[in-house]
């Protein structure tokens, strides 16, 4: 570097400039070594889903799915074949007759992605092609419900397919239908805001990470597009282990959430940042690192940015059920040991 | 075409035996057409297994209506369950028995020799003897080639050593040879 | 080789000989054995180069076969009954697909009542899937059907259902002639797949097609059974000149030239009903029968040159449209379009009630004295329906129809026939 201010002065010693919190958005990737940028910064990188699909404006899963499978592809030398649930993903990314993904793919059933990968894994591996890798992936209710029994007989073979389950909390191309990772008080077209107990019931729904982590399978993680670095990340890794894995996406849904399609990324942080939805990593069962939170945030300040939410709220606020959701958030960040100095 | 019909208890070798004589008659480069009856099959129930013999392609695919011989491995049956019907005329009855057919109360048909050939081997003492284990069926079918005149005792215990390993295929060959002896003495006694 | 070998045995051990890559399967009696005996196979290293998977459900083990049929493997399974049902949507995905998969259908009655035994309930709730559905009359022609059905499957990129009749066949000692694998390697090309999921040549498989386009394509997936319907007798022509015997093709005439009633069966059954057939020949009478094997697609055009000289036809069928009668006889009454002749339905085997030779004798002559209904029940038990209606008619609450008539009928022991 040339020194402007005493052009003729002798150039100092080149001192090599130390970046703090290379994982977050802080330092911009150009700033960072060519493998330590993100996957999507890339020139090379794959774009498996390309642009021009029809997903909503501030998509979420349109978000997380573009970023898991080019990460995937780089984990894989691109040799990934992909295995699609029914679900928005599928039907916004595949327009007959027009297709947004470059990879080879492929959509059977709603309730059978799981399945499906399996003999797609078997298929490679009989057929010596080890350098293959086979990714499934479904919305919530694809995974957590219909989904489930085939999830489960994957994860029980422990075959060789990492499942990404992409979590928008509903069944959101049918019209917002309510699904067992419904969050409580949620209104969706079925749990409407209204009666004794609007919104979904609280005491229901099930943690599917949590049950992929039962199964004692290689590789369980939770990740959010709040955090993209993090997502590729956890991808990354889970392609470098082979048999059953699991990573499971939260995503935003402007449409089926009420929320701005800008705020996307803020609502999916404030998930996150407020312990609704926590960010670990398990193998074979045991937790084995976790995303601290330095200040959690009321779970208010997540829900009031969502209108599924807004009947909580109001005139006359639902004290009883605001505080029975901040309880689950304070739950969450005891039993999974997410402050920063627990 | 030659039919037999076998009747005794679910684990008792039933069905097993039925597979055996078709495999014995194959061995003699005949046809053979064996299939168990499709009743509730838990041990101890009542069960059926049938077999076909002839020369020529098998086509029928009905239970064995009219057998021409009849394997009776569990005398507990009778009485119990209707195991003569449609027996044929000049049929053969193969009991499994240490009493006699009089003392089995079925004197009638050991009255009528015209019409009914009658056999008695105690198949299960024997399999318990040679084998360890009262699984009474090989040594029924010992029985049979030597009175039914439908198969070789040779084809029997060929058959016994292509389904079952090594000594406890050599323990049923014992009991069948033996009973073939037996049931040789004894036809030969009635025919005195 | 001549063995005498339990029919799921000898299925097993064609299938074998096909190379499969992938088989995966739920058991459901009574497709176990051959099942197991490929399992077997498998372990043991005489199958090699083949994924034996044990899936969770039926669901899974034909969505596991879609996923790897479509990733260029050959790809195998089996079911029987409520199987078939639980896999319903994934029958129809495959054959939307074009995924070239092979299936035994071990045929079995669909509850409830729950019922283990054999009728063809289960394959004609699939007839309109777009599987070809082809019908075993013997074990040895049921082998022999799978070594066929590989071949047409990948040669139309259509999946084939292979139906052999549960215990009859399945559970039933056979002579049987398998084949060496030199003589089915000469039949039977290594896999050449039309689509395939592959990193080098991606290419997106299913995806959703709407009014614009839906119509054609299943057009072209009804114009591909009805090439099937010149490829089936191809092949089994094919498979005469390789293996030296008859087996398969679109039907199976019986002394039909000559003959004034005409039988049509699908199935073992066809066994039971050429015996009748002779003995009544040696009694002066005109009767000959029909052997269905391809049940989809549907032979039209071949059942009306055999039947359209007779005076009637007796369609025996192991299934029921409730309702309605008959379901073969749907098939075979279009054949006839135009033709007019006696038409009977006979229901009969359901839920493994033998056929015997008797019923079936007493049967074709009151048909050849045109003494039958229009839809008979074979060997139905009217007192017991008839105390059965009267029951129902004195009370409102009067619990499960099937307890009842079992407690009726005192269900103990064996009975014959």
């Amino acid at each position: 570097m040339r020194n402007l201010k005493f052009p003729d002065a002798a150039t100092p010693p080149m001192q090599s400039v130390k970046f703090y919190q290379t994982g977050t958005f802080t330092v911009g990737n150009r700033l960072l070594a060519e493998d330590e940028r993100s996957v999507q910064a890339n020139m090379e990188r794959t774009n498996s889903l390309n642009s021009g699909h029809r997903a909503c404006q501030g998509c979420g899963e349109a978000l997380g799915a573009r970023y898991a499978i080019d990460a995937a592809m780089r984990a894989a030398a691109n040799q990934v074949i992909a295995v699609n649930a029914t679900g928005c993903l599928e039907v916004f990314s595949t327009p007959y007759p027009e297709t947004s993904w470059q990879i080879p793919w492929i959509h059977s059933l709603f309730g059978n992605a799981a399945a499906v990968a399996s003999g797609v894994a078997a298929a490679m591996h009989v057929k010596g092609r080890t350098d293959v890798r086979v990714v499934a992936q479904g919305g919530d209710g694809g995974t957590t419900d219909i989904g489930f029994g085939c999830l489960s007989g994957m994860f029980e073979r422990n075959d060789d397919v990492l499942y990404i389950c992409y979590d928008n909390e509903a069944y959101m191309n049918t019209g917002v239908q309510r699904s067992s990772a419904t969050p409580p008080a949620a209104r969706t077209a079925t749990t409407m805001a209204v009666g004794r107990e609007p919104g979904n019931v609280f005491g229901t729904g099930k943690n599917v990470p949590l049950i992929a982590m039962a199964h004692q399978i290689p590789y369980v993680a939770t990740a959010s597009v709040a955090n993209l670095r993090d997502l590729e990340f956890k991808v990354t890794k889970a392609m470098g282990i082979h048999g059953a894995r699991y990573v499971h996406i939260h995503v935003p849904c402007p449409l089926g959430w009420g929320s701005a399609p800008a705020d996307t990324i803020k609502v999916a942080r404030l998930a996150v940042e407020s312990g609704l939805f926590p960010l670990f990593e398990a193998e074979h069962g045991d937790i084995t690192g976790r995303t601290k939170l330095r200040r959690p945030v009321p779970v208010t300040e997540y829900l009031q940015l969502q209108k599924r939410f807004a009947h909580l709220f109001g005139t006359k606020p639902d004290k009883a059920r605001l505080d029975a959701i901040q309880a689950i958030a304070d739950r969450n960040i005891a039993r999974f040991g997410l402050l920063e100095n627990a | 075409m030659f039919q037999v019909r076998i009747h005794g208890r679910g684990g008792q070798g039933v069905v097993s035996g039925a597979e055996l004589l078709s495999v014995a008659a194959f061995l003699e480069g005949r046809y053979a057409q064996a299939f168990p009856s499709f009743g509730s099959e838990r041990m101890g129930a009542p069960v059926m297994a049938f077999c076909r013999i002839d020369d020529k392609e098998i086509r029928l695919r009905e239970p064995v209506m009219e057998p021409d011989a009849l394997i009776i491995q569990d005398s507990t049956l009778l009485h119990q369950v209707d195991l003569f019907k449609g027996l044929h005329a000049v049929g053969l009855i193969l009991i499994n028995s240490t009493r006699s057919f009089a003392e089995l109360g079925l004197a009638e048909f050991a009255d009528d020799s015209r019409h009914y050939r009658l056999c008695r081997v105690p198949a299960t003492e024997l399999a318990q003897k040679h084998v360890g284990r009262p699984v009474p069926n090989a040594a029924l079918l010992g029985g049979f080639a030597a009175v039914s005149g439908e198969i070789r005792l040779e084809s029997v215990v060929a058959a016994i050593r292509s389904k079952f390993p090594g000594k406890i295929a050599e323990g049923n060959v014992l009991a069948a040879t033996e009973a073939y002896a037996l049931a040789r003495k004894s036809r030969e006694a009635i025919h005195a | 080789m001549l063995k005498q070998v339990e029919g799921s045995w000898a299925v097993a051990e064609a299938i074998a000989l096909c190379r499969p890559e992938v088989i995966c399967a739920y058991p459901i009696t009574p497709q176990t054995h051959i099942v197991e005996g490929l399992g077997e196979l498998v372990k043991s290293g005489v199958l090699a180069g083949c994924e034996f998977i044990n899936v969770e459900s039926e669901f899974a083990a034909l969505s596991v076969a879609i996923g790897s049929s479509a990733a260029g493997a050959r790809t195998y399974t089996a079911t029987s009954s409520q199987g078939l049902l639980f896999m319903a949507e994934a029958v129809y995905n495959a054959a939307g697909l074009g995924l070239p998969i092979v299936m035994t259908i071990g045929n079995r009655a669909i509850g409830a009542p729950i019922n283990i035994w054999n009728d063809h309930s289960d394959s004609m709730s699939m007839r309109d899937a777009g599987w070809i559905q082809l019908f075993a009359e013997t074990n040895q022609e049921a082998l022999d059907l799978h070594i066929q059905a590989f071949r047409l499957a990948e040669e139309l990129s259509c999946p084939v259902m292979v139906c052999m009749d549960g215990f009859i066949l399945t559970h039933a000692y056979d002579r049987v002639d398998i084949p060496t694998q030199g003589q089915v390697d000469a039949f039977l090309p290594p896999f050449e797949p039309r689509q395939i999921l592959d990193p080098a040549e991606p290419v997106s498989i299913g995806a959703m097609v709407g009014p614009e386009a839906f119509t054609e394509v299943r057009y072209l997936a009804h114009h591909k059974q009805l090439r099937a319907l010149s490829l089936i007798p191809q092949l089994s022509d094919a498979f005469r000149a390789q293996f030296g015997r008859a087996s398969g093709g679109l039907i199976r005439p019986y002394r039909t030239a000559d003959a004034e009633t005409i039988v049509v069966a699908l199935g073992s059954v066809n066994g039971t009903v050429q015996e009748v057939v002779d003995d009544m020949r040696a009694d002066g009478v005109a009767i000959g029968s029909v052997s269905i094997c391809s049940f989809r697609p549907f032979p039209l055009l071949a059942l009306r040159e055999t039947l359209q000289h007779a005076k009637r036809v007796v369609v025996l069928e192991k299934c029921l449209a409730v309702g309605l009668g008959g379901i073969v006889s749907d098939g075979v009454r279009k054949s006839l379009s135009g033709i007019q002749l006696n038409g009977y339905t006979v229901i009969a085997g359901l839920g493994g009630r033998a056929i015997t030779r008797s019923s079936l004798r007493q049967l074709f002559e009151d048909a050849g004295a045109d003494e039958l209904e229009q839809v008979t029940f074979l060997d139905l038990n009217a007192d017991v329906v008839a105390h059965e209606l009267e029951r129902e008619a004195l009370a409102r609450r009067t619990g499960p129809t099937a307890e009842a008539i079992l407690r009726r009928l005192g269900t103990v022991g064996s009975r014959i026939g």
